[in-house]
């Protein structure tokens, strides 16, 4: 059995708030391109905004079964909720835990319980994607401040987020080890929120520019030493891809069992589609891809909480998840024909969100890289 | 099979090609957004003939082979998927339907007006318990005297919100199931018709769709088309040929969207250097090109075919399932070549991805041409 099954009734839990508080406006937040704000503080009551902290900081302290869980189940009824849910913890509350002084956590992370704090995380730029290390951002060292200046991209939660992570060249010879990181609030003179997107799906995660114009950063909001940016967020983003892959698993799971249904009750030829040896066998693919996604992700999680080396698994549960539900959104409009093309079945947004997944937190080719790279460097070759 | 195109063939292709280029491109981001072509652009596209390409000249049409119609789809295709399929509804379903099937009176009526393309025709075949299974209509046109009395729905109504008369498929003789169902033309004033909002779409946005309802509706009986309690016969004859359009569609959205991939593979740099010299992008080029060739070949064959009255049928349906699939898998993987910027409107593929998706649902889903080139096998290989 796969990880997450000893945590049944916790799944039931999350699945019925999930459906009562989330789904209901799924819909509205993908037409209306907003993050339901009324989310905001439904999902702060349940300490989803700190999943993964320990309870000093107001925290819940979850292992990463629970918090993967957690984004599955999102993801099933909402993904934009999903998605927003999985960066902040991941890539905003993550990182500063792990990387920030005493002082870093007790500013940003033991917040007001009574309202959501989100943190955005600002590494991509328009010229640098895939190829993060290539970060063009300056901060340029001045007395007890730094000078910050460039732009980032595709950043999730940029006008919801109160604080965001973004990293910056402090070394002008160039390479990987002059990148560092910086914690920039909201209302710092210089930076500022630009253009939001305007996307395909996951259209009530609320993405954008950050623009930084002479950003004058507190030596003191540098998180880690000067030149450990990119391995901060090397170490951020493997444990990123596991929550991006448990909401393409969630994702997948919904569209199944909405194909499910409707192949068992829709009627053609005088009987339910699902009496189709066609239909079932698309049923039955989609099923067993599914159950290896989730077996990929629950594995990845459980050796994230034993604090094994994940990176290679996370990789592999990112690229495999986003695969299967770019496969089991698609067959799912298949299952549904003309319905599974109009909004009103879900399945139409699932698999418009579901393309994000083979995008976000590392494309399935840098997945695929960094699987490849540590298979090769496990193999000793003689000289 | 030799693809030499006549003279007239190459002036069809280039003149679609350049309409597609000057006239398209630049406002097809804005149809998308809009949900909407403007009537304007309607005439327009009915001045230049395209919405009378396969009407007898006698009538005004262009009368064109199916080898130049395809070529025609193909090029408006990579442009506005939307308006080829109001196009294409226009002549490979309406105008075919009343050239085949109708009386004289019927000919000279609605002829001339279809192939100026003053007149827009709907094709109303599918209602929501009737998708695949055609046969399972519910929709009835009751001989009471002089009239047929429509009472039922019909869905997915391309071009209805401007179309001047409905090709709708209705039972006439219950007591005769499949064999009791015929074709009537219904003029869009008809009391008793009504139309639905738009219906919201995943992709093809900018293309009317609509359902359309009868409530008592009386039409004269001389409207009828073609045999009575033959409508079905006269349905299927009308797809099957129909289907190269889609085909061409499908070929045409692949081609564009194949083509934003390789300038922006050789545009975009990362880890120093165009994302074309990498491997993997340029394994995926190779791919999406292959398939892209085979899809062109089916379906210029799959017209060849049609126009000399050789066997077509299975052949037509290899084509429209091979060619959609390709759609989606060259829209699939355009969009991954581009990353984040493929997930946003700025970039037409995101629209292609959308677009691509109808092309496996319409004039019969993949699954359905799966059964007729079975069908048709199985038949073929009968000792």
């Amino acid at each position: 059995m796969f990880a997450d099954s000893e945590y049944a009734g916790f799944r039931t839990e999350v699945r019925a708030f999930c459906e009562s508080e989330i789904a209901p406006l799924a819909l509205e937040a993908d037409e209306k391109q907003i993050f339901p704000p009324t989310h905001l503080d439904k999902l702060q009551q349940k300490g989803w905004w700190k999943i993964q902290l320990p309870e000093e900081y107001g925290g819940i302290n979850y292992n990463t079964v629970q918090y993967s869980i957690i984004v599955e189940e999102l993801s099933r009824v909402c993904g934009s909720t999903g998605l927003t849910v999985a960066a902040h913890n991941s890539l905003g509350v993550g990182p500063i835990y792990s990387f920030g002084t005493p002082e870093q956590r007790d500013r940003y992370l033991r917040t007001d319980s009574s309202q959501a704090v989100l943190i955005a995380f600002g590494l991509t730029e328009p010229q640098a994607g895939s190829d993060a290390g290539g970060t063009q951002s300056v901060a340029v060292r001045n007395g007890d401040h730094y000078v910050l200046n460039g732009t980032k991209c595709w950043i999730t939660s940029s006008n919801l987020c109160k604080y965001a992570i973004v990293t910056a060249r402090t070394d002008k010879s160039g390479g990987v080890k002059g990148i560092s990181s910086f914690i920039l609030e909201k209302g710092m003179k210089g930076f500022s929120v630009g253009k939001k997107e305007n996307k395909m799906g996951c259209r009530g995660s609320d993405t954008a520019f950050l623009h930084f114009d002479d950003v004058h950063v507190p030596v003191e909001s540098r998180m880690g030493a000067e030149g450990e940016g990119f391995k901060q967020f090397m170490i951020t983003l493997d444990g990123g891809r596991i929550s991006i892959g448990a909401m393409a698993l969630g994702l997948a799971v919904g569209a199944f069992e909405v194909a499910a249904k409707y192949a068992a009750t829709h009627k053609q030829f005088g009987k339910p589609i699902g009496e189709y040896q066609a239909i079932q066998w698309k049923l039955a693919d989609m099923a067993t891809r599914i159950e290896a996604a989730r077996g990929l992700i629950y594995g990845a999680s459980v050796m994230k909480d034993k604090k094994q080396n994940y990176s290679q698994q996370s990789a592999m549960a990112k690229l495999y998840a986003a695969e299967v539900c770019n496969f089991v959104t698609s067959e799912a409009i298949g299952v549904l024909g003309g319905d599974g093309y109009s909004p009103r079945y879900p399945v139409e947004r699932m698999y418009r969100d579901m393309k994000l997944t083979e995008i976000g937190e590392g494309t399935s080719e840098i997945q695929r890289m960094v699987i490849a790279r540590a298979i090769l460097k496990s193999i000793k070759v003689d000289a | 099979m030799d693809f030499n195109f006549s003279e007239d063939q190459i002036l069809m292709r280039d003149a679609a090609r350049e309409f597609a280029e000057k006239r398209l491109k630049p406002i097809a981001e804005e149809l998308d957004a809009e949900s909407h072509l403007p009537a304007e652009l309607l005439k327009e596209t009915a001045e230049l003939g395209y919405f009378g390409l396969l009407a007898p000249e006698e009538y005004g049409g262009l009368a064109i082979d199916y080898l130049s119609y395809a070529l025609v789809i193909e090029e408006i295709s990579k442009m506005c998927a939307a308006l080829a399929i109001a196009i294409s509804v226009q002549n490979s379903l309406v105008i075919k339907a009343i050239s085949r099937y109708g009386s004289a009176e019927q000919k000279s009526k609605y002829l001339p007006k279809l192939a100026a393309g003053e007149y827009i025709g709907s094709y109303c075949l599918s209602e929501p318990a009737a998708g695949t299974d055609a046969g399972a209509l519910q929709c009835r046109a009751i001989r009471t005297g002089n009239d047929f009395v429509f009472n039922g729905t019909k869905s997915w109504v391309t071009s209805a919100g401007y179309a001047s008369i409905f090709l709708v498929f209705a039972i006439t003789d219950p007591s005769k199931g499949r064999k009791g169902i015929s074709c009537i033309i219904v003029e869009k004033d008809a009391k008793g018709m009504s139309l639905g909002q738009p219906e919201k779409k995943m992709g093809l946005k900018a293309s009317d769709t609509r359902e359309v309802s009868f409530v008592d509706c009386n039409v004269p009986v001389v409207q009828l088309l073609g045999e009575e309690n033959h409508g079905l016969k006269v349905a299927f004859s009308l797809l099957e040929a129909g289907r190269v359009g889609v085909a061409a569609q499908a070929l045409g959205i692949a081609e564009a969207a194949f083509a934003e991939a390789v300038s922006y593979a050789r545009e975009r740099k990362q880890f120093g250097q165009a994302i074309i010299e990498f491997q993997a992008t340029q394994f995926k080029l190779a791919e999406m090109a292959t398939r892209i060739e085979a899809s062109r070949l089916l379906t210029y064959r799959a017209a060849v075919l049609y126009d000399s009255g050789e066997p077509h049928v299975k052949e037509i349906s290899m084509a429209k399932l091979f060619s959609s699939q390709t759609a989606n898998y060259v829209a699939n993987e355009a969009v991954q070549i581009h990353g984040g910027y493929g997930y946003v409107k700025e970039y037409a593929v995101e629209r292609y991805f959308r677009d691509a998706r109808i092309t496996e649902i319409y004039e019969g889903t993949t699954e359905a041409q799966k059964m007729v080139i079975a069908r048709v096998l199985m038949q073929e290989t009968q000792h």
